[in-house]
């Protein structure tokens, strides 16, 4: 990079001043360079790849290599337990079941990136449905008007939580957990007797959501269509961003960087493709989790709004002092982490084409909090990324279908979910300390 | 040296502030002129933060005038202060510790191309802002976390600039700050004054205040207990100044002597 060789001759004090500027008074010191010389400096090529990832993982900075790392062990594990589990059928009922949870998870991430937390999710996603449900087949609403109101509701329920938090000042993790039982509550009050709402699934989002809905109606090339926009969109955005940071004359991403980013999400996602169209295609709910994460992270790195989420999950006060109305993000964020619950909450009504009095009970909050925690959002606030959603719900979905195909007990998948949780938070509390010891939190 | 042009970028015409039964601050009167640096020194409790609050806005001022540029002006909130132009580093930094330099530096200003932050541009002001100011930081994109506490207050301090202010308040701004790291933020306010901005400068060190600045304004007990130039001012007098040690006995007995001797 440019600003690493640049050494120029040390430009003359002020003389009356001398006593302030202590390399001065020595009449034998060699000229600086302008950088600070203690700066960490990367070296060009792969070998500064390597020198620069050794020291993120020894200062603690994980990013996505515990998610990677899981991974593989689970895979490796299940696959040695059961040889159907890497089967195409088996890799595309994990992609279809987790963009549900996934959906949950992002919300989740807004609200961990605030520090907080919101407990009321899963009970969220449950209402929703039961509403969608009440109103379509009770009330005969058009199914996408209805929708629309379930996602509103969820997106009012959630605003109520972060207004509570954020006005009145009761701790998020108590007003959310009055939400979960409460929320909870009013969907088994609206289920009443019946117990489940069946909802015809021919048409509709429910049909979108379903298992048997596909993009392209499975036709091969839709899978590598979405795969290679992808991948040219990346190419080009980093490109272009190159391009621009040239003219400008800041540091840019050295192209064989691009090259090796480009073909890393190519052989990835081309790869998923393949399987996916192995098995019956690419279904459209995961297709609609992967446009929501595309538009969230844009949001998140892209828009004034998503730097004053991470501003507040940073310093309050600095914040506040920036002219960054506080209260206003924790209400819209917590409306956000509604507004997701409740599409999930769609989701689920997809998937069971009913309302029941499951609907995002059991430990479906706490899968959703594991994926983004897994995924490497920290639960401190101010540091994550939206695509930790995808990688954790990968990993969790992974155990849960893999766990399903073993036929185990729900006791044993408690008990493993629960490790599992355990361990995402521990990675990150240790993450964040050996962050601290080498001065970088 | 210093260019002190003839109407003050900020006067206080007989200010007073009253908390309840506190009278903080008594008919105070300051002066700083573009391209000066006025030191503004007391002991603790003597009003200086008060005055200081007074005109960022946090508190509005009881009585008095505030001229800006020679014009009165009604200061009653930040904002207010920071439409005039002025610009506040408060001893606790108040940066983000996960946003990286320029994050920190365009925080609740950031530009923007077509909706969308221009990161771009952004880096490149930062760049030339800190190298302007011969600000040495590893990087630009380094999370604040992973600077010094010296480092931390040269990034505070450029993020005053980047509104563009004509006054800047430094708030104790060495004051956890080990040798070279003072070094570099005096360097920095002899910078300021450079770009003829004009600095109001707290700090209780001495020989920061002998280094770096044109003016001192000692407040004592929510008045005016002096403003000397710090060129001609023995650093006793000032201290003298700040403890109300220029009228006891000590003081009385050695005039006598003095007017004595001379008979």
């Amino acid at each position: 990079m440019s600003d690493t060789s640049n050494t120029v001759s040390k430009e003359e004090p002020e003389l009356e001043h001398q006593n302030t500027v202590a390399p001065a008074d020595d009449p034998t010191a060699a000229p600086v360079s302008v950088v600070d010389p203690r700066l960490l400096v990367r070296e060009e090529g792969f070998k500064g790849y390597l020198t620069e990832f050794k020291r993120k993982v020894k200062g603690g900075e994980l990013g996505s290599l515990p998610v990677v790392v899981g991974l593989i062990v689970i895979w490796t594990i299940f696959q040695l337990q059961n040889d159907r589990f890497l089967s195409a059928d088996n890799l595309s009922n994990i992609t279809y079941f987790m963009s549900a949870t996934g959906m949950l998870a992002i919300g989740l991430v807004f609200v961990l990136l605030l520090g907080e937390i919101d407990l009321s999710v899963g009970s969220v996603s449950g209402l929703a449905s039961t509403l969608f449900a009440v109103f379509v087949v009770t009330h005969g609403l058009n199914p996408w008007l209805g929708l629309v109101l379930a996602i509103l509701i969820g997106i009012g329920i959630g605003a109520l939580h972060g207004w509570i938090f954020a006005k009145i000042g009761v701790p998020a993790f108590v007003v959310t957990l009055a939400g979960f039982l409460g929320w909870n509550g009013l969907m088994l009050w609206l289920l009443g007797s019946s117990g489940t709402i069946n909802i015809p699934s021919d048409s509709g989002p429910v049909h979108l959501l379903g298992q048997s809905s596909f993009f392209m109606d499975q036709a091969i090339i839709g899978a590598y269509l979405l795969a290679g926009l992808g991948v040219l969109s990346l190419l080009v955005g980093s490109f272009m961003d190159q391009k621009r940071r040239k003219a400008a004359g800041v540091p840019f991403r050295p192209t064989s960087e691009i090259l090796l980013r480009v073909i890393a999400l190519g052989v990835a996602s081309f790869a998923a493709a393949a399987v996916l169209n192995n098995a019956s295609g690419v279904s459209n709910a995961l297709v609609i989790f992967l446009a929501a994460l595309v538009i969230v992270d844009f949001v998140l790195r892209r828009t004034t709004y998503g730097r004053k989420i991470f501003a507040v999950g940073g310093g309050i006060e600095a914040a506040r002092r920036a002219g960054i109305s506080v209260p206003m993000i924790r209400i819209t964020v917590f409306a956000i982490s509604g507004g997701f619950a409740a599409i999930g909450g769609m989701f689920f009504a997809g998937q069971t084409a009913s309302a029941t009095l499951n609907a995002g009970g059991g430990n479906t909050l706490m899968l959703a909090i594991a994926a983004a925690v897994i995924g490497g959002t920290s639960l401190f606030g101010g540091r994550g990324s939206v695509w930790s959603a995808l990688l954790g719900m990968l990993v969790i979905q992974s155990i849960q279908t893999g766990l399903d195909l073993l036929n185990m007990n729900t006791s044993i998948q408690y008990m493993i979910t629960g490790a599992v949780l355990l361990g995402a938070v521990v990675i990150d509390s240790v993450s964040r300390r050996s962050q601290k010891a080498a001065g970088r939190a | 040296m210093v260019h002190v042009s003839a109407t003050p970028v900020l006067a206080l015409r007989g200010v007073s502030k009253r908390f309840g039964a506190v009278q903080a601050l008594t008919d105070v009167d300051l002066e700083v002129h573009a391209g000066e640096v006025v030191a503004l020194v007391g002991d603790n409790g003597a009003g200086k933060s008060t005055l200081v609050k007074t005109i960022a806005g946090v508190h509005p001022i009881d009585e008095g005038v505030i001229e800006w540029s020679g014009n009165p002006v009604s200061i009653n909130r930040p904002h207010d202060a920071q439409g005039l132009g002025v610009a506040t580093v408060y001893q606790d930094l108040a940066l983000c510790d996960n946003l990286d330099v320029v994050g920190n530096l365009f925080l609740g200003r950031e530009l923007l191309r077509r909706g969308v932050i221009d990161e771009v541009s952004m880096e490149k002001q930062s760049r030339d802002l800190l190298s302007t100011l011969s600000i040495r930081i590893p990087s630009v994109r380094i999370p604040i976390a992973s600077l010094s506490g010296g480092q931390r207050q040269v990034v505070a301090i450029a993020r005053a600039l980047i509104g563009d202010p004509k006054l800047v308040i430094l708030d104790e701004p060495t004051a956890a700050l080990g040798v070279e790291q003072t070094a570099q933020v005096l360097d920095l306010v002899e910078r300021l004054r450079e770009r003829n901005l004009a600095v109001i400068l707290i700090s209780h060190n001495m020989a920061d205040v002998k280094a770096v600045a044109d003016t001192v304004a000692v407040l004592r007990l929510g008045k005016n207990n002096g403003s000397f130039p710090v060129k001609t001012t023995s650093h006793e007098e000032i201290i003298a100044a700040i403890t109300g040690a220029t009228d006891n006995a000590v003081t009385r007995r050695a005039g006598r002597r003095s007017t004595e001797a001379a008979k």
